[in-house]
């Protein structure tokens, strides 16, 4: 566990478990994450497709589908509330107000019939109970803030008369309409095209200086991630598999994952034409929960110990953990602890 | 920045709609075309002054002439007061009834839809609507609640409700399977986790987030509803279980007059071509309103 206790924490993540109920069986979609985010901290998640990062943003405020979704175990404490343990209609209060969401794809998150003022004016009609003309003045500063032009005249404007970066930068006012202690995003960038997802994080290192607040970003794209976060967390298969300051776990990535998955980012030096690295095989079936290393069958240095196994998170040096049986640095089997 | 001066320059939701709904010619002559059948139907009678129920024996099967601009019947009715007359009652059934099966259409299709509990009971209940024999159970119920109707509210009223409810009740299935559909689709919608994730209640979420999305299903199958009540009035009338029959309607002109079609055509082509004017402008309406209220289509 993070050793921190202190009392900068804003969200305390412990033994989140999430499961589904399909026709295949379990799918064990998040097994026992436990991670904190402190006051100011961007915390950055990534892992490949379908290893947890969204479910165990969803599971905190219940905005899975349950049934088939169901959080079967651990806490989330927020602000001195248990989220796991707060039923929907206390929730609500929280979400959008003190819990701020932007989604992965601006085209379908905003509601194509209603004006985008309308959007932006919900969550403080619904939080604030700000009157409507207070509301709307509110939503243009938001739109100011965000770097919209004219934003005055472009309230009473729908969705479809924005671009996509328009769009995000919209729902980033959204999320941010009632001060959020937290924001959650969701890959946020993922559906933008490389020039706009550049815009997109300008503005939010911009307003993470103005505003100060805590935020999750949950990506697949480690070139993000090395740019914005603080620290960073893998995922695999729905376990965390290393968490660590985002410098640290660049220069020195402690976990195979971590490791395969950085060597398959394209390199900006050396010979051009180069064959992009992957990772071989598939991830694991999640219709059991395992009981040996997820990452083992993938695994280029598994060995015995990892198909008996799972690794429990383990501090191996200041502000770096790893769920690994190995020792990368040394290049042997790691001491049992 | 000043909240007044932000007010003033808020355009109008509806200014737009009017704007757009003004491009499409058919619904702009389908709102004159109704304009001008509901303003014949209530305010010509008395300009007309005929008795709808006058007999005049000696002025029987007339063609067109002055005094009875569109003739008169067997019985020596004169045609145009009848159908005026004719025209408020059936313009009343049609809406009423067509009020009550969008309401109740869309009410159980969003239960159905936006309710998982709910969806199957709701959507068997529809079933065994749409499988009954709708004019036998029509039959059935008129001649079990015409007199208790009756008794309570008068022979005109108590059988103007039964017939409005009757159809209204016997016709908001396809409506409802309709709104299910499009409920069911559009709730797994982005925005609509998105609108969850700003604290949104859930009935909020189906009043401002899912209705207006489905609107145009709801205005299409409205203005069908109100061309469909009209004319299974005009069956009831048919069969003699609609409105007593001093009391003319659209659809009991139109079958009074069948049995004449030789001597009087137009007994039977004015009440068609009223029925038909009606049908077809409420259509027109109907589709310019759902391009009008649609903001994608607004605006091009």
């Amino acid at each position: 566990m993070l050793s921190n206790p202190d009392s900068d924490v804003v969200l305390s993540v412990t033994d989140v478990v999430t499961q589904f109920d399909t026709a295949d069986g379990r799918v064990h979609a998040v097994n026992g994450v436990s991670f904190d985010v402190r006051e100011g901290e961007l915390l950055g998640v990534v892992g490949e497709s379908g290893c947890g990062k969204t479910v165990t943003m969803m599971s905190l405020v219940k905005l899975l589908p349950m049934p088939p979704g169901e959080i079967v175990g651990g806490s989330a404490l927020f602000e001195g509330q248990d989220l796991i343990q707060t039923d929907i209609d206390a929730l609500q209060k929280i979400r959008g107000g003190r819990i701020g969401f932007i989604f992965q794809d601006p085209m379908t998150s905003l509601n194509p019939v209603l004006t985008v003022g309308y959007q932006l004016t919900e969550a403080l009609r619904l939080h604030k109970n700000s009157s409507k003309s207070a509301a709307r003045q509110r939503a243009v500063e938001l739109l100011e803030l965000v770097g919209i032009p004219m934003a005055k005249d472009r309230l009473d404007d729908y969705p479809h008369q924005f671009s996509g970066g328009m769009r995000q930068r919209v729902m980033i006012a959204i999320a941010l309409s009632c001060d959020p202690k937290l924001l959650i995003a969701d890959e946020p960038t993922t559906a933008l095209d490389v020039t706009i997802q550049a815009q997109i994080l300008d503005l939010v290192k911009t307003l993470r200086q103005e505003l100060g607040m805590a935020i999750i970003w949950v990506t697949h794209d480690l070139g993000v991630v090395a740019n914005l976060a603080d620290r960073v967390m893998v995922m695999y298969s729905g376990f965390v598999v290393e968490r660590a300051d985002v410098e640290k776990l660049y220069r020195t990535p402690k976990h195979p994952y971590t490791y395969a998955l950085l060597r398959t980012l394209p390199e900006m030096e050396g010979e051009r034409a180069q064959r992009l690295e992957s990772i071989e095989g598939q991830p694991p079936d999640q219709l059991q929960r395992p009981d040996s290393c997820p990452f083992a069958p993938r695994c280029a240095y598994a060995f015995e110990r990892c198909t008996q196994e799972n690794p429990l998170l383990e501090f191996v040096s200041e502000g770096h953990e790893v769920a690994c049986w190995w020792n990368m640095e040394k290049n042997a089997p790691r001491e049992a602890s | 920045m000043d909240s007044a001066v932000i007010e003033t320059e808020h355009r109008s939701m509806w200014t737009d709609v009017w704007r757009q709904f003004r491009k499409h010619k058919g619904a702009l002559v389908g709102v004159f075309v109704f304009a001008f059948i509901i303003i014949a139907v209530f305010v010509g009678p008395p300009i007309h002054g005929v008795d709808p129920n006058a007999i005049d024996f000696k002025a029987r099967n007339l063609s067109p002439e002055w005094a009875h601009p569109l003739g008169t019947d067997n019985i020596g009715h004169d045609t145009l007061a009848q159908m005026l007359a004719g025209g408020q009652v059936s313009l009343a059934v049609g809406l009423s009834a067509a009020l009550i099966a969008l309401i109740l259409g869309t009410l159980i299709g969003v239960l159905a839809g936006f309710v998982k509990s709910l969806n199957g009971p709701l959507m068997r209940l529809t079933d065994v609507f749409l499988s009954l024999p709708l004019l036998p159970l029509l039959l059935v119920s008129i001649m079990l609640f015409r007199d208790t109707l009756r008794a309570a509210f008068g022979p005109e009223t108590g059988i103007f409700l039964l017939i409005v409810g009757l159809i209204g009740v016997t016709s908001w299935m396809h409506t409802a399977r309709i709104v299910r559909g499009d409920v069911l689709s559009i709730k797994e919608r982005e925005f609509v986790t998105a609108a969850h994730s700003i604290g949104t209640r859930r009935h909020r979420i189906v009043f401002r987030h899912i209705l207006p999305n489905i609107l145009s299903p709801i205005m299409v199958s409205a203005t069908l509803g109100i061309a469909n009540a009209i004319i299974t009035e005009s069956a009831l009338s048919f069969l003699g279980l609609g409105f007593p029959p001093d009391f003319p309607t659209w659809g009991r002109l139109l079958y009074d007059g069948t049995n004449f079609i030789q001597i009087t055509p137009s007994r039977v082509i004015w009440p068609g071509v009223f029925i038909a004017l009606t049908v077809l402008s409420v259509n027109y309406i109907g589709d310019g309103l759902r391009d009008a209220l649609d903001p994608r289509l607004r605006g091009r």
